[in-house]
């Protein structure tokens, strides 16, 4: 079958019943997006099909019809997305394991709408799983990377104590 | 005590002398150095300075000995050496090294020790010096016990300075003039005639002076990185999906395997029928490992499906079949043919509750998984007579002893990557899935193979945090308590845990008591016993160990008694504390949450307040209640760290640790039928969502009289200062946990 992720081309050779995630992870090798549960319960493996966010782990690659991006796709270390510049801002990430998931169900919001209230951002974060407690960082980085992006310029303040 | 066995007592006289010195260089200078671990891997253009430092013609190196697995250590760990060796954080690599005894962590058995950390004397202090010497005997390269910090704090400044001396020498020898004349900065070392020569290129002449000793250390105020917040080393990676966790490690042709052992725990498999699965796409083969079977695919998800069609026998379990038989057992064991310490004893209990009105009730919490976010997993590759082991572990020097008894190599063959962890919490301190990683890996010499266990692998085969139940008898007597008298049984975390390590303990197990028997009140009668439940279910640490069940315990007791004499649960608390570093850390909090302060009809307070691991942590919840149903509004903390290395990351810490104990709190059981965990992911064992959590104000104070860890002492005062709120909201005392099996949360 043939994949597009991060917009390069992939032809894979696996059974159509295979979840995207481990097509991505194993036959690909882009390992942002991780496993969690496998039962869509956690959002750890969560990336976009036509900038709709998906669990890769329930969602077969067969069924993929449209362009994948995952993490790598958003953003790297020296071209950071928005919200990525907003987690590392907020200094957001502890084990970081559901960091990718996190980010790219928050970037699927931001896209969508720039000034979320609280109640949408809960409701699009709801899916993802922190265990190491990190939600009051991520609700402070997603309010201040949709700052961010409504202004189009991208400040970033320089100190950011706490969970605020 | 008894725990320290012979070695101690052997020990004593020369260890008694041996507390100053340097770290790397023979700290323990009554026995002969370690090999320093890192010389066998480094070509000759590199100088290992200590085991703490590297310095090449690439840079500056630091080992950061301990497993990051959320807690920020690697950055703090980094940040105490940076700072000595006058080098800023991002211009260095942080590396966790090798496993080796040389990386022994001395903190982490302190708190096994029965003096209470607010204890100064110098009995205690002594005691807590000899604990150092079986952590080094047992080569316990743990990551554990909020031990990081404490651990490190005194060595690695000390690697650092050492290193920077040793710096300055060489380029006193290179630039030919005297080290009076030279000062390190940033990377370099500046000569009053304006050269300068780079770290770098002192590294050939370094390698070959003897670092001093004791180098002296920077005051405080002369520290221009500790004490401020630091960007976190690995915050880019973890935000940009690029950090490396064992289970993203690719090696050449590399194959995927699972695993399922018997869901009765420890329990043998009596026989298995692999034909169907040996048919499935992808597979390679299926073969039993330990007590369950593996297999091995091409990729994940085919080892996933073919694992879970193979037809096995499981033996029954060696404990009771279901929960009732396990909480029995533990409520049985409430009895003094069981009783395991008392190491609090003051007044006289029997005598003050033999009058007067008594105020009883009994409490009891469930067993939990850790359920870290990333499921266990470890990959192994055995060839050419050498094995290497990827594994996210907190034990990496036990990682390297199952290689070799599984393999027969030598420990020098075998190298064991600790990586990234995506959460610990205590489970990655367990060496099952690294031993099933070798096995498999045995099979098929020559190729790296990944093992990954299903999340219901992972739920269900976990050593869980125990069931544990206490019965108190309290007295009120002067607008105040003048009696407590405090019970608690449960299964020894350290019987279990050292059990599997071939450890023998020997004496009281501290952890039953911990975070109940050492709390800093003065009480008139105040006696808090520990039983211990005979073994049966596996069990062991879980973020904050005896403190996740004995702060719920002893904080909702306190409140229970508070209420019952109309009294307030802060007020109360101040009268009878004795220990001014936590009596400022219950004000600080209090002037946060604006404690007393009119509150929204339905609303109610909770304050609790558990000094654990050496930090008196107190915290306040206020929640809303419609009906029975529980909304978090908003969490208050305040903790005492001594030093405050990282304030950011501290208050991280406690914000997650927080979170940690709710999520549990409210919604954490694991159950057993049929001798089977029932849970099996996280439908069935759910965490707090994003939508549930409260934001978390948290207050650091620096009064303590030395530096303490944090990644644990969050957790304890989490369930009982919910619960309080509960009460102070709906009138309604929930003596067992998780919540949610009496009100539900939105
Ligand atoms: S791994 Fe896909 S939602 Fe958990
Ligand atoms: S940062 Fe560890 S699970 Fe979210």
């Amino acid at each position: 079958m043939k994949l597009v992720v991060n917009e390069q081309e992939y032809d894979v050779d696996v059974t159509p019943d295979m979840p995207l995630l481990w097509v991505l992870r194993d036959e690909l090798g882009i390992k942002g997006p991780k496993f969690g549960c496998g039962i869509a319960m956690c959002g750890a493996c969560t990336v976009h099909i036509d900038g709709r966010p998906v669990r890769a782990c329930s969602y077969p690659a067969s069924a993929v019809q449209g362009p994948v991006t995952t993490i790598e796709g958003l953003g790297q270390p020296d071209a950071l997305h928005t919200l990525q510049k907003a987690w590392i801002e907020h200094q957001v990430a502890q084990c970081g394991y559901c960091q990718s998931g996190q980010i790219m169900s928050a970037a699927a919001l931001l896209a969508a709408n720039n000034n979320p209230s609280d109640a949408e951002i809960d409701t699009a974060m709801s899916g993802n799983l922190c265990r190491c407690g990190t939600y009051p960082k991520i609700r402070a980085a997603v309010k201040s990377a949709a700052e961010a992006l409504r202004s189009e310029s991208v400040p970033v303040q320089n100190e950011s104590e706490g969970t605020a | 005590m008894s725990t320290l066995g012979k070695i101690t007592r052997r020990t004593f006289l020369v260890g008694s002398v041996a507390i100053a010195g340097g770290v790397a260089f023979g700290y323990w200078k009554y026995k002969q150095p370690i090999d320093n671990p890192l010389e066998a891997d480094l070509d000759d253009s590199a100088t290992a300075l200590t085991p703490y430092v590297i310095i090449d013609q690439q840079g500056v190196s630091i080992i950061a000995p301990r497993a990051e697995m959320g807690q920020g250590v690697h950055t703090t760990l980094a940040a105490l050496v940076a700072e000595e060796l006058e080098v800023s954080l991002d211009a260095i690599k942080v590396l966790h090294g090798p496993a080796s005894n040389a990386y022994f962590n001395a903190a982490v058995l302190e708190e096994g020790i029965p003096f209470a950390a607010t204890d100064v004397s110098r009995t205690a202090e002594m005691v807590r010096g000899f604990t150092k010497v079986p952590a080094k005997f047992l080569g316990l390269q743990i990551t554990g016990g909020s031990s990081s910090i404490p651990d490190a704090f005194y060595k690695m400044r000390t690697a650092g300075a050492a290193a920077r001396e040793v710096l300055l020498q060489a380029a006193s020898a290179q630039l030919n003039v005297p080290t009076s004349q030279l000062s390190a900065n940033d990377g370099t070392i500046l000569a009053s005639d304006g050269r300068s020569v780079a770290y770098t290129d002192l590294a050939v002449t370094a390698a070959n002076i003897e670092p001093p000793k004791e180098p002296v250390l920077k005051s405080r105020s002369q520290w221009k990185l500790l004490g401020k917040s630091m960007p976190r080393v690995d915050m880019v990676a973890k935000s940009t999906g690029t950090a490396e966790f064992s289970i993203d490690v690719e090696l050449p042709d590399m194959l995927y395997a699972s695993v399922r052992m018997n869901p009765r725990l420890g329990a043998p498999m009596t026989s298995f029928d692999a034909s169907k699965a040996e048919a499935m796409p992808g597979v390679k083969r299926i073969f039993q490992v330990n007590n369950g079977v593996a297999a091995v695919a091409t990729n994940t998800w085919y080892a996933f499906k073919a694992v879970n069609a193979v037809q096995c026998n499981w033996a029954n379990a060696s404990y009771s079949n279901d929960t009732n038989g396990l909480l029995a057992a533990v409520q049985d064991s409430l009895s003094p043919d069981h009783q395991d310490s008392q190491f609090r004893d003051d007044g006289d209990v029997e005598q003050a509750l033999q009058s007067g009105e008594i105020i009883e009730a009994e409490y009891q919490v469930p067993y939990l998984a850790h359920a870290a976010m990333e499921p266990l997993n470890a990959t192994a590759w055995l060839r050419d007579g050498k094995l290497d082991i990827w594994a996210g572990n907190q034990l990496p020097t036990q990682a390297l002893k199952e290689g070799a008894a599984i393999t027969g190599l030598d420990e020098e063959n075998i190298r064991v990557h600790t990586t990234l962890m995506g959460g610990g919490f205590g489970r990655r301190a367990e060496m099952d899935f690294v031993i099933q990683a070798i096995h498999i890996a045995k099979e098929f010499e020559g190729t790296p193979v990944k093992t990954t266990w299903t999340r219901e692998e992972d739920t269900s085969h976990d050593f869980y945090r125990p069931m544990a139940v206490a019965r108190f008898k309290a007295k009120l007597a002067n607008n105040t308590i003048d009696t407590c008298d405090l019970h608690l049984a449960a299964p020894s975390v350290a019987e279990s845990q050292m059990g599997r390590l071939g450890v023998p303990v020997a004496g009281p197990d501290i952890m039953i008591v911990q975070a109940a028997w050492d709390q800093p009140y003065s009480i008139q009668n105040y006696r808090v016993t520990g039983y211990r439940t005979p073994k049966a279910f596996p069990v062991s640490s879980w973020r904050s160990v005896g403190g996740s069940q004995n702060g719920f315990f002893h904080e909702s007791m306190m409140d229970e008694i508070a209420h019952a004499g109309g009294l307030d649960p802060l007020e109360m608390r101040l009268q009878l504390i004795n220990h001014d570093v936590s009596r400022k850390v219950l004000e600080s909090v209090a002037e946060q949450s604006n404690w007393g302060r009119a509150l929204p009809d339905g609303h109610g307070l909770g304050l609790a307040f558990v000094l654990s691991f050496g930090v008196p942590t107190a915290q306040v919840i206020e929640v809303a209640a419609v009906d029975d149903t529980i909304k978090l509004i908003e969490a208050w903390a305040a903790v005492d760290v001594g030093v405050a290395l990282d304030p950011r990351n501290v208050k991280a810490q406690v914000m997650g640790g927080m979170n940690f104990g709710l999520a549990a709190a409210m919604m954490g059981e694991i159950t057993v039928k049929d001798g089977e965990v029932q849970q099996r992911n996280f439908h069935n064992y759910p965490s707090m969502r994003f939508n549930q959590a409260p934001d978390i104000e948290v207050q650091v104070l620096e009064n303590g009289d030395q530096v303490r860890g944090i990644g644990e002492p969050g957790v304890p005062p989490a369930a009982p200062a919910l619960g309080n709120a509960i009460f102070a909201a709906t009138g309604k005392r929930i003596r067992e946990l998780p919540f949610s099996k009496h009100v539900r949360f939105s």
